[in-house]
């Protein structure tokens, strides 16, 4: 006993090393972008100023340092700019209230209609059902660069391109959570449901009062999924919005200029705030939903 | 008798007509936005234009297959899932492996590794672009070991900064995957082979490798798949105009929608897809040969 526990101690500690690596690796971009959220501006430009000057080649007053450094601790702790966010640049706010509008209806929408769609998938079979399902599935693993296509010649179809609707109904319709929901419909074993319509229950009762509840981790979990996927998102407002007003915080994000760069780490900061207060109420539900997904029949 | 038979087809016409009614919202979406337009796609790429509607053949595709930026794009997005798409497997296989048995602190560990996956990439874009600045902390370290300054963003190198944002986002999801898979050896194998003198290094390879060979092959076509996303973080990091080596399919097709080049974008997009639809064809062949033990199991 001793010596198996000897033996297992030096390979606990590589691993412990190793994880060690990992987990700074993972987690250092998301620190640094806190704690530089907590510089003052003057500390913000004398660390980054070299940068963001040589891009723009414009003289400011301030005092700008020689290299860039980096630097995990403030100086001093200060909220400036969050209070600059908040009161003087209400165009991130407007951004983030955009990035808001589009990704909460999107989940939302997409989980009802797939939540139906994956009852119907579950209880009823067949040629049909089949050869629809493997549309689901291929659409979902497609790329942008095929799927924005055809979005782009529908949303001009309907006149709705450059407006919201263009990033909403796509995104409501996207296959992409039909097919995790259906895999955790089919778990339900058939004896529930079998006994509720011996009841007398319709498929409305059924789904609603025995799937639905029996799927609420699923849900929430595809729920994640969906949510941090829109939050994230990049290339459907490029091809379908030119107005760059209706924009997501995600790509306002990536256009910082001079002199802002403190502001662009609160902002960043802000923008990771849902999406970390998610992780750390649903962390397991992503996990288990996650898990399941292993395989695609 | 034909009451009997009566009632029962009038029985599977309700439940057609209630299956369809449960899918029809999610069928009308997928239909409107992905499939007839697709169909439309596929038309386009063979006319010489929407006006003039004259049917070309296959000419649309040479000239594309011809065209220098989309083979640059081609090359450069293949480039890219050759070098960060193994890196990715590999990685995230070694996490599962370091987190399979017991250690100090696993769960905070596990919960370290899945933040990227959470976060979004606009936010900690920033971090990376101060960190392999000209002047950044990276060229820093590399000066002490008498290495000369790289300018990361506008040289050849600036794809191992977006493979390492690649990693960053996509290893923890990778992860979960083979962390379920690893969970799911059986243990009576195991202690029966290490009661026979097996190293742990041949458990891995010789067992356990076979075990969870169907989610190593799920896990690689998933980051293929991802890999063909990653215009996502290139476009985060250096915006619509990047250094050569990082010019993605994506940015092709912002160009295309950018001149309304409609005959373009479908070939393009047909191109693409049916390059999507080999692989996700080899998936599913795979799983059919070996998804079949594991089931059993």
């Amino acid at each position: 006993m001793t010596r198996k526990k000897r033996k297992g101690l030096p390979g606990m500690v590589v691993r412990t090393v190793l994880a060690l690596i990992f987990a700074i690796f993972f987690l250092m971009p998301i620190v640094l972008t806190i704690t530089n959220s907590l510089m003052s501006a003057t500390e913000i430009s004398a660390n980054y100023g070299k940068i963001f000057d040589s891009v723009n080649g414009a003289g400011s007053d301030a005092y700008v340092g020689e290299k860039v450094n980096l630097k995990f601790i403030p100086d001093m702790v200060s909220f400036e700019q969050y209070w600059n966010v908040l009161l003087k640049s209400p165009e991130y706010l407007l951004k983030f209230w955009n990035s808001v509008i589009y990704v909460v209806p999107i989940t939302l929408f997409q989980l009802m209609i797939a939540a139906l769609a994956a009852y119907s998938f579950t209880r009823y079979s067949g040629k049909v059902k089949a050869v629809l399902f493997f549309t689901y599935i291929i659409l979902m693993l497609m790329p942008y660069q095929v799927t924005l296509v055809p979005n782009y010649m529908v949303s001009k179809w309907l006149h709705i391109l450059n407006t919201r609707w263009s990033v909403w109904l796509p995104g409501i319709m996207s296959p992409f959570s039909v097919y995790l929901l259906t895999k955790f419909m089919k778990r339900i074993p058939q004896a529930t449901i079998e006994a509720a319509k011996i009841d007398g229950a319709g498929d409305w009762r059924i789904f609603w009062n025995i799937c639905l509840p029996l799927c609420k981790g699923a849900l929430f979990s595809v729920g994640i999924l969906v949510f941090v996927d829109y939050w994230n998102m990049v290339e459907q407002p490029l091809v379908l919005l030119a107005d760059s007003d209706l924009h997501p915080l995600s790509i306002f994000l990536s256009k910082i200029n001079t002199g802002e760069t403190g502001l662009a780490f609160a902002v960043a900061t802000i923008y990771m705030i849902p999406n970390l207060l998610l992780f750390f109420y649903g962390e397991d539900y992503l996990v288990e939903g996650i898990s399941s997904q292993s395989g695609l029949k | 008798m034909a009451r009997v038979a009566r009632k029962k087809s009038a029985r599977t016409f309700r439940q057609h007509v209630s299956s369809a009614l449960f899918l029809s919202p999610s069928f009308i979406g997928v239909m409107i936005f992905f499939v007839v337009p697709f169909l439309v796609v596929i038309y386009y790429s063979m006319i010489n234009n929407p006006i003039q509607k004259k049917f070309v053949g296959l000419d649309n595709f040479t000239e594309l297959l011809e065209n220098k930026a989309f083979r640059l794009a081609a090359s450069n997005t293949l480039e890219f899932s050759l070098i960060a798409v193994p890196l990715a497997v590999i990685l995230s296989l070694l996490m599962a492996c370091i987190l399979e048995k017991e250690m100090p602190f696993k769960s905070q560990f596990r919960s370290f590794f899945l933040t990227p996956m959470m976060v979004p990439v606009a936010s900690i874009v920033l971090v990376f672009q101060v960190l392999f600045n000209q002047q950044g902390v990276v060229n820093e370290f590399l000066n002490v070991f008498g290495h000369d300054k790289i300018d990361w963003f506008k040289s050849d190198y600036a794809m191992i900064i977006v493979v390492i944002l690649f990693l960053w986002k996509n290893l923890g999801y990778n992860m979960i995957l083979f962390m379920a898979a690893l969970s799911a050896v059986p243990r009576e194998v195991l202690e029966a082979a290490r009661m026979d003198g097996a190293s742990e290094f041949q458990l891995f390879f010789r067992m356990k490798l076979k075990y969870i060979s169907p989610t190593l092959f799920f896990v690689t076509i998933f980051s293929i798949i991802n890999s063909f996303k990653v215009f996502r973080e290139v476009y985060l990091l250096t915006g619509d105009y990047p250094y050569e080596s990082l010019y993605m399919l994506q940015h092709f097709m912002n160009n295309a929608f950018n001149s309304l080049n409609y005959q373009k974008l479908s070939a393009a997009a047909i191109v693409m897809s049916i390059c999507m639809i080999i692989i996700i064809g080899i998936l599913f062949l795979a799983e059919s040969r070996f998804g079949k033990d594991v089931e059993d199991s």
